[in-house]
This record gives C-alpha cells, sequence and structure tokens, in this order.
C-alpha cells in the first residue's frame, strides 16, 4: 500500500531531532519504571516481574516518617505564603510607596539566588539568633521563596486585570474589606491555586534549604532520599520513585489545566 | 531606587489608604526581611571572620576568607563550575533550540500547548530522583554499558566524571530554554520570514538574518536562566560528579554540614556566589536594553 501521493509525509529534521529530545526526557523516568518492577536491580536485564519493591516502601517507616515531615512542611509553607504572598502582590500592585523597588527586589530575590546561598544564610541566621533548628525553621525558610513563586504568579494575573472593577465595587458601596474577597479575591483564584501548586513541588523537592534549616529533629523526603543515593543504590527508591512521579505529574496536569482555563477564559 | 520619581510616594488610590497598605504588605515584607535580607547580610558579616566555627564569636577582622578564594585549589573548583555551566547553556542551546523552533512554528498548531506540557513536565518530578535515574543508567553495569555490550561496542564509563555532570545538568534545565525559547519563537513575525524568503535568501540565511535576531531576547534570558541555575547546582555534581568535580556549591556545602566546618570561608563563598549571579543578570539587562533599541 501506498501513501496518497497527495500529502505528502514531509519530517523536517526539527521534527526528527525533536523526538530524540522527547526520548532523552523520558528516557530516564522509564529507566525507573523498568528496574521498580524488576526482580533484578543491580543489573539491566529484565528478571522477572515483581511488586515487591512498592510492598517494601509502603512497609518503611523512615521513608513514611520522611514523607509525613515533608508534608507538613509543605502544607504549612504554602498555606502561610497564599495568604501573605497574595496580600504581597495585591498590595505591590495597587500602591506606590519609598522603598517600593526595594520591596520589589527582595520579593525576586528567592527566584534568583541559588539555593545554597539561601540555605547557608538562612542557618547562619539561625545559629545567630538562637533559633533550635526543627521542623518549624524548615517551614519558616520554606515560606520564603513560596511566598516569592506564589506572589510571581499572582502578579502576572493583576496586570491583565481590569483596575476598575473594585472601584466598581466600592462606587456600589462595598468595604475595601468586601471588595478584595468578593471581587478581587475570585478574580485571582486561579493564579493563587497554580503559583500554590508550583510552591507545593518546589518545597517537596527543596533539598538544599531543608537539610540546612532541619537541625537532628527533622527528616524530609528530599533528605531521606538523598542519604539512600549516596549510600549505594537501593532498588525500593525505584518504587518510591514512580510513585512520586505519578503524584507530581497528577499536581503538574492540575496546575497546567487551570492555567490553560483560565487563559481560555481570559480570551473569550 | 523610586526617589527619583517624586510622585511615586503618593498612593495611587484617592483616599489616605496607609493603613490597608501596610496590611497588605507588612506580613510578607518582614519575613522577607527577617528570612532573607537580614540573613543575607549576616553571611556578609560572617564573610569577613577567618576561621569561625559554630560558636565562636563574631568579630570581623579582613577579607582573609576573600584571599583564601584566589589560592589556585579554591580557584580550580570555580572554574570547574563556570565551565559546568557554561557548557550546559551551550548545550541546553543547541538541544533547545531546534525543539522550540519545531513546537512553536512547525508542528501541528493544536498540538503546540500539549507538546510543551509533555516537554516540560518531566521538570515536576523530584530532582534528586531524576539525577539518581541518571545513575541508573551511566553506571558500569548500568543501562547505556548494557546496551553498547549487546551491540558489541566498547562500554563507557562516565559515572563519577565530569561528562555524567554535564548530562544531568543539560537534563535538568533543558525544559527551561525550550520552555523560554519557545515564549519567544512563538512570537515571532513569520511575514520577516516570507518578505526574506521573496527576496532570494536561503534557509540558512533567513535563519540567521531573521529567526535568530529576532529571538535574540529569548536566548539571552534562556541562556542566563540556564547559566545561574547551573552556577549554583548542588545535586547533579554532587550525585554524578564523583569526588574529582567539586564545584562551588559543593565546597560551599562542605564549609556547612561536610567535614571542613568553616563558616567564615563558606560565607565569602556565598557572597562571591551571589555577585557572580547578580553580575549575570546585570549584564543581561544591559545587554538586553542595547538589543531593544537597536531593533
Amino acid at each position: 500500500m501506498q501513501a496518497p501521493s497527495k500529502s505528502p509525509l514531509r519530517i523536517s529534521w526539527q521534527a526528527l531531532f525533536s523526538v530524540l529530545m522527547f526520548g532523552f526526557m523520558y528516557l530516564p523516568i522509564l529507566v525507573l519504571g523498568f528496574y521498580s518492577f524488576n526482580q533484578s536491580p543491580n543489573s539491566a536485564q529484565w528478571g522477572g516481574f515483581t511488586l515487591s519493591w512498592y510492598v517494601k516502601f509502603f512497609n518503611d517507616s523512615r521513608i513514611l516518617s520522611a514523607l509525613s515531615d515533608s508534608l507538613t512542611v509543605a502544607f504549612c509553607a504554602v498555606g502561610i505564603s497564599a495568604i501573605i504572598g497574595t496580600l504581597m502582590a495585591v498590595g505591590l500592585a495597587r500602591y506606590r510607596f519609598p522603598g517600593k523597588q526595594l520591596y520589589q527586589g527582595a520579593s525576586y530575590l528567592p527566584l534568583i539566588i541559588p539555593d545554597i546561598a539561601i540555605a547557608v544564610s538562612t542557618l547562619v541566621f539561625l545559629a545567630v539568633i538562637a533559633v533550635p533548628l526543627s521542623l518549624w525553621t524548615i517551614v519558616a525558610a520554606h515560606t520564603v521563596f513560596c511566598l516569592s513563586y506564589v506572589a510571581f504568579v499572582v502578579s502576572t494575573r493583576l496586570v491583565n486585570l481590569n483596575p476598575h472593577l473594585e472601584e466598581a465595587a466600592q462606587d456600589l458601596g462595598a468595604t475595601p474589606y468586601q471588595s478584595l474577597v468578593r471581587v478581587l479575591l475570585p478574580e485571582l483564584m486561579p493564579a493563587i491555586v497554580s503559583g500554590c501548586l508550583l510552591a507545593f513541588v518546589l518545597s517537596m523537592d527543596d533539598f538544599l534549604i531543608a537539610s540546612f534549616t532541619a537541625g537532628g529533629g527533622a527528616t524530609t523526603l528530599p533528605m531521606e532520599i538523598f542519604s539512600r543515593i549516596r549510600t549505594s543504590v537501593k532498588p525500593d527508591i525505584n518504587a518510591l520513585s514512580v510513585v512520586l512521579m505519578v503524584a507530581s505529574g497528577a499536581v503538574a496536569l492540575i496546575a497546567e489545566t487551570i492555567r490553560y482555563r483560565s487563559e481560555k477564559k481570559r480570551l473569550q | 531606587m523610586s526617589t527619583k520619581v517624586p510622585s511615586e510616594s503618593r498612593p495611587i488610590a484617592p483616599t489616605p489608604q496607609w493603613l490597608q497598605a501596610l496590611l497588605l504588605l507588612v506580613p510578607a515584607g518582614v519575613w522577607l526581611a527577617l528570612l532573607l535580607v537580614i540573613p543575607t547580610l549576616l553571611i556578609f558579616e560572617l564573610s569577613l571572620v577567618p576561621n569561625i566555627k559554630p560558636g565562636d564569636l563574631v568579630n570581623p577582622s579582613g577579607l582573609g576568607n576573600y584571599w583564601r578564594i584566589f589560592q589556585s585549589d579554591v580557584l580550580n573548583v570555580i572554574g570547574r563550575s563556570l565551565l559546568f555551566a557554561t557548557g550546559t547553556t551551550l548545550l541546553c542551546l543547541l538541544m533547545g533550540f531546534p525543539v522550540a523552533y519545531w513546537i512553536a512554528l512547525l508542528s501541528p498548531k493544536r498540538w503546540r500547548n500539549l507538546l510543551l506540557l509533555a516537554f516540560v513536565l518531566p521538570l515536576w518530578t523530584s530532582s534528586l530522583l531524576r539525577s539518581y535515574a541518571w545513575i541508573s543508567i551511566l553506571r558500569p553495569t548500568g543501562v547505556l554499558n548494557t546496551l553498547l555490550t549487546s551491540l558489541g561496542l566498547p562500554t563507557l564509563d562516565l559515572l563519577n566524571r565530569s561528562p555524567a555532570v554535564f548530562i544531568g545538568m543539560t537534563y535538568s534545565l533543558l525544559p527551561y530554554m525550550v520552555l523560554i525559547l519557545y515564549a519567544s519563537l512563538e512570537k515571532l513575525d513569520r511575514r520577516f520570514l516570507e518578505a526574506a524568503a521573496d527576496l532570494g535568501a536561503t534557509p540558512p540565511q533567513a535563519f540567521w538574518k531573521v529567526t535568530v535576531p529576532q529571538t535574540l531576547p529569548g536566548i539571552a534570558a534562556g541562556s542566563l536562566l540556564v547559566f545561574i541555575t547551573g552556577l549554583g547546582d548542588f545535586i547533579n555534581p554532587e550525585l554524578l560528579g564523583g569526588t574529582s568535580s567539586m564545584t562551588a556549591a559543593r565546597l560551599i556545602y562542605n564549609q556547612f554540614l561536610g567535614a571542613t566546618q568553616n563558616w567564615g570561608f563558606g560565607s565569602a563563598l556565598s557572597m562571591v556566589l551571589i555577585l557572580a549571579v547578580s553580575l549575570a543578570i546585570a549584564l543581561l539587562i544591559k545587554y538586553g536594553d542595547k538589543n531593544a533599541s537597536s531593533l
């Protein structure tokens, strides 16, 4: 059978190269998946299908307690950031004041400065004011970059917003608080949610800042994973990777769908 | 600074709303000041203290920690960090441009959003586990060497050496590059390309004279992002590079959580890293402005 000559399939070299690069991006993920179901974990040969690594991982109390530490940190840091990050974005969009550029610059710093430098300075600060390191010092440190990301995503939405919406609400008798909660907040909600999801994933992923601010009391999931990878290749880590990747892939899809929908709505 | 514009100190809203402004801006401001600005100033102070260990009194006494950076072993480490960051930037540009070009200009229009999303999806997974996956691929009995052996080819010893670091860093940062280049290529005015073709330009000529100049801001922004992220990368050099791939970020880590505890020297190195990143951004802003005015 021959392809109809009317629509000749022209394949550019960019298309071929892109397919190759897609392969490059997904190769490590496929490899982890392959190993996680493989009975012989220390060779690249297929040794038969097994779920034992998943069973082992779900019964591993250290992994589970690290997961619960990570989730506690991420939920607290993102929760605080959702509130104060959004307030900051609204405040920066609304008011002009002396030193505004300095304030704005500081709010962008966590997006720019390398994690290692933030980790070091937070550790030094906590040592100087003699605060004992714990789970809550990780929350405080994570809130810094989480609030930056939330504020960043929310301000890009604020730029595209009709500035007269709130004025109209206040002309109709709404108090400033009412117009913020009833008018502005619903408009900003998609941006707040996608900013929070981004911050959540970054908080769950952070190794450096957490390990500098954790002390002996707390171990987050990345810290636990790091200490295991350092020692040797551990097959149950493969199962953990697959579970985590499916979970964060789901979060990513939710975030992208929200962003895509709100953009579509805006364009209509 | 805002003092240049006198009208800036007046709120936009007609009624005095200083209380509302305070309520909105103070919580995050205090948080940022306490846990970001003051700590950064503190490590600057600490960087002036030689041989400080936890518990010692802070007593700034000179630039010894900064002179230490100019010793050849530390300069080697900084040079290696710059090499990893620069090499990764070039690799990401070379590999990312065709992908972004294909998604933005050549692929079917309805697939574009989906393709871009699919390409950057691995970014959302744990960066530690992505590096760990490369260990599984590159180690002596890993996926790559098993494949090479079965094809009758000689095995490659890449893990714990710099090639593995380049692979891991390029893998981590390529999606950022594609994302930024895509945004730039999507806005490309195709009438210029058509005009160039009408005027007899060959495709390579049109590419270098039309596409590249128009997407230069995107190229610069993507390169900067990859460069500064690569410069501060800890995980890939640490997990894939072995002992021979010491970088600035790893050296800083060792001054605080490693065997060699020297907080002053670690702070000085952190200040240098922050300075390098700021310098790169300043260069982009200057270069970007020039570029904008020449268009």
